[in-house]
């Protein structure tokens, strides 16, 4: 026989419900050898509305019953496998989000679509007039706005993941109020329309190049491989970011200094090589390692070789070693990016 | 008393009680918990709430004054509740406004911290609601899709089940809107939407806040008779709502919380009539 009855007087019904609710000691809401639930009711319908545990759970304390039926903590960080595996199985959801971000985006606009070209045309004109015509850089470089147009292209590449990245939680914290997914998706999901974004530049720039005078050749094949180096850089970039501004909003004040400052760093506009000659070695390497001008200078070397034919009147330097820099940065900054932002999954969105 | 003390040997042993249970005496069957909430307690902290003045030179001086945690205002949201859901029970969660139960609810499903005591859910409690991920800007069309995605969905499943959403939905019943921005749609339309998607999916443990009765006459029945079903086929469904009619409809077992606190946990016709009066235990 499965407990002891012993069928007590049977309690009025208006008691058993206020035995139930008895607040007093929240631990256990009702006592194993409470009269009222030992009792074989029958006629009164049944008292499922209590929280204590019957029959052979009968006793347990909540956290002995949670464990005897294999109840986790509910929103508990997951190991580091599983959590990939989540992320895997969210892939579409990455991709179907960072698709409606992007279309979104010009809806309101009467041209609509037509701005994601049009937008990093009047960029490259705004460069190409203060730098090209105005200070005239364009003087030592018949190549000069092909050049100029890959630089400003790449690096905004990695401004804009680093700048939505900060903001990739602190922005869709409802979301993530509302709903259960490995949160790595959504700098994730930035990146990607970094990425979406740049695909679509990177049709005005064959343009751009081809009709600066420069022939198309096999070596554009390479430009795919940089930008993969270049979007496993900057989505380790975003996670790390992401992290920071969830807890610090304050940095996303800072961020656009330090992306103008390292734009002027990385030789976009102008070819820096020539200016730090004579700079000390340590600063001379640390320049030489910028992951930014690393990847410039991928695809400006994939998409433009002449530029760096020595066979030509005016000829730049190609820097040594940069495709191993691009892979150590790409691999290294994304391992890095997503195990730093893992390490505080559970705590996004949250206080 | 002794056999209960057995059997709790019994138990920490890890033995299966494999002894005949009479079934007839329905109150003495062990039953199989999906949410156990231990003695919790939330508290919220609040940032850049207190000392008043939130003008340059004063955030200025609290920094260069080291000041901390002026700023820092706590709110003990939920103090130390403990219950347990089993397996097949519709829970209603009642309260006064700010009395807690939102964020209850936001607990058990993972996306709040407890300060102390534990919550131990079976599988992963889902609030019922996609809101959030959806985008204004885009056709309801696209924010089906999306909102299915979000909630994990695989997208043949997506695809499987897009007309019952948005047959459901009722929002093609005029005409072609699907294929309009959402932002075009009447509140009531874009509700219907949102209920239709977030519905689309069965949870082990599902939390409704608030959102039973959108949309006209003829959605609200459905939405009714959707709610059941997602009962029958979840193993545990909580309801928040300030309409104690629904919470008599769904529930068969309510919560009262006030301040944090539970005040009773009992029968919902019990604890709604007295929730009512407003006749503490």
């Amino acid at each position: 026989m499965a407990g002891g009855h012993t069928p007590a007087a049977l309690p009025p019904i208006s008691e058993w419900i206020a035995i139930g609710a008895r607040p007093a000691d929240p631990r256990r809401p009702a006592r194993p050898d409470d009269p009222a639930r030992r009792t074989n009711v029958s006629t009164v319908s049944e008292p499922v509305s209590l929280s204590a545990p019957r029959g052979a759970d009968a006793g347990l304390t909540p956290k002995q019953l949670a464990d005897k039926y294999g109840l986790t903590v509910s929103g508990r960080r997951p190991g580091l496998f599983a959590y990939s595996k989540q992320l895997w199985a969210r892939r579409h959801f990455i991709w179907a989000f960072a698709t409606a971000r992007l279309v979104a985006q010009y809806t309101d606009a009467k041209l609509g679509q037509i701005w994601q070209v049009v937008t990093p045309l009047l960029n490259c004109a705004v460069f190409y007039l203060v730098f090209g015509e105005i200070l005239s850089n364009k003087d030592d470089n018949p190549y000069y706005v092909a050049w100029l147009c890959i630089g400003v292209f790449i690096f905004q590449f990695t401004q804009n993941a680093v700048q939505s990245g900060t903001r990739a939680i602190a922005d869709n914290l409802g979301l993530i109020r509302a709903l259960h997914f490995p949160r790595a998706s959504l700098p994730i999901a930035f990146t990607v329309i970094q990425l979406q974004q740049l695909l679509i530049s990177m049709v005005v720039l064959f343009a751009v190049v081809l009709l600066n005078g420069v022939e198309p050749g096999r070596t554009w094949i390479l430009v795919v491989p940089a930008l993969v180096l270049q979007s496993m850089f900057n989505t380790g970039v975003a996670l790390i970011f992401a992290r920071i501004g969830a807890k610090t909003s304050d940095i996303s004040q800072l961020i656009p200094f330090a992306m103008r400052a390292w734009l002027f760093l990385s030789g976009v506009m102008y070819s820096i090589s020539d200016k730090i000659k004579e700079w000390p070695e340590f600063w001379q390497k640390v320049m030489e390692l910028n992951p930014a001008s690393v990847y410039i200078d991928l695809v400006r070397h994939a998409l433009a070789p002449i530029i760096y034919n020595k066979h030509q009147a005016q000829f730049l330097e190609f820097p040594p070693h940069q495709w191993k820099y691009g892979i150590a940065w790409g691999v290294g900054m994304l391992v890095i990016g997503y195990v730093f932002f893992w390490k505080a999954e559970e705590e996004y969105g949250r206080g | 008393m002794a056999d209960t003390d057995l059997r709790g040997t019994d138990l920490a042993k890890g033995v299966a009680d494999t002894r005949p249970r009479r079934k007839v005496f329905d109150a003495d069957v062990a039953r199989e918990p999906t949410v156990v909430v231990d003695d919790v307690h939330i508290v919220y902290r609040v940032h850049g709430a207190g000392s008043g003045k939130g003008s340059a030179t004063s955030a200025l001086s609290r920094i260069i004054s080291r000041k901390r945690g002026s700023g820092v205002r706590e709110v003990h949201a939920v103090k130390g509740v403990s219950f347990t859901a089993y397996k097949g029970e519709a829970i209603g969660l009642i309260g006064s406004n700010g009395s807690g139960k939102s964020t209850m609810l936001a607990a058990i499903a993972g996306l709040l911290p407890t300060e102390k005591g534990g919550i131990y859910t079976n599988g992963q409690p889902s609030l019922l609601g996609v809101n959030a991920a959806l985008m204004n800007e885009l056709t309801g069309e696209r924010n089906v899709v999306l909102g299915c995605l979000a909630m994990g969905m695989a997208p043949a499943d997506v695809k499987r089940r897009y007309q019952d959403i948005v047959d459901f939905s009722g929002i093609n019943e005029k005409g072609d809107f699907i294929s309009l921005p959402m932002r075009t749609y009447s509140s009531g339309m874009g509700a219907r939407l949102r209920f239709a998607i977030a519905a689309a999916k069965t949870h082990d443990v599902l939390l409704i806040d608030e959102a039973l009765a959108t949309g006209d006459q003829a959605f609200q029945k459905r939405s009714k008779r959707r709610i059941e079903q997602l009962r029958e086929e979840a193993g545990t469904v909580f309801l928040v709502s300030h309409d104690n009619a629904s919470i008599r409809e769904t529930c068969e077992r309510t919560i009262w919380i006030e301040a944090g606190e539970l005040i009773m946990d009992g029968p919902t016709e019990e604890v709604v009539r007295r929730y009512e009066r407003g006749e503490r235990p």
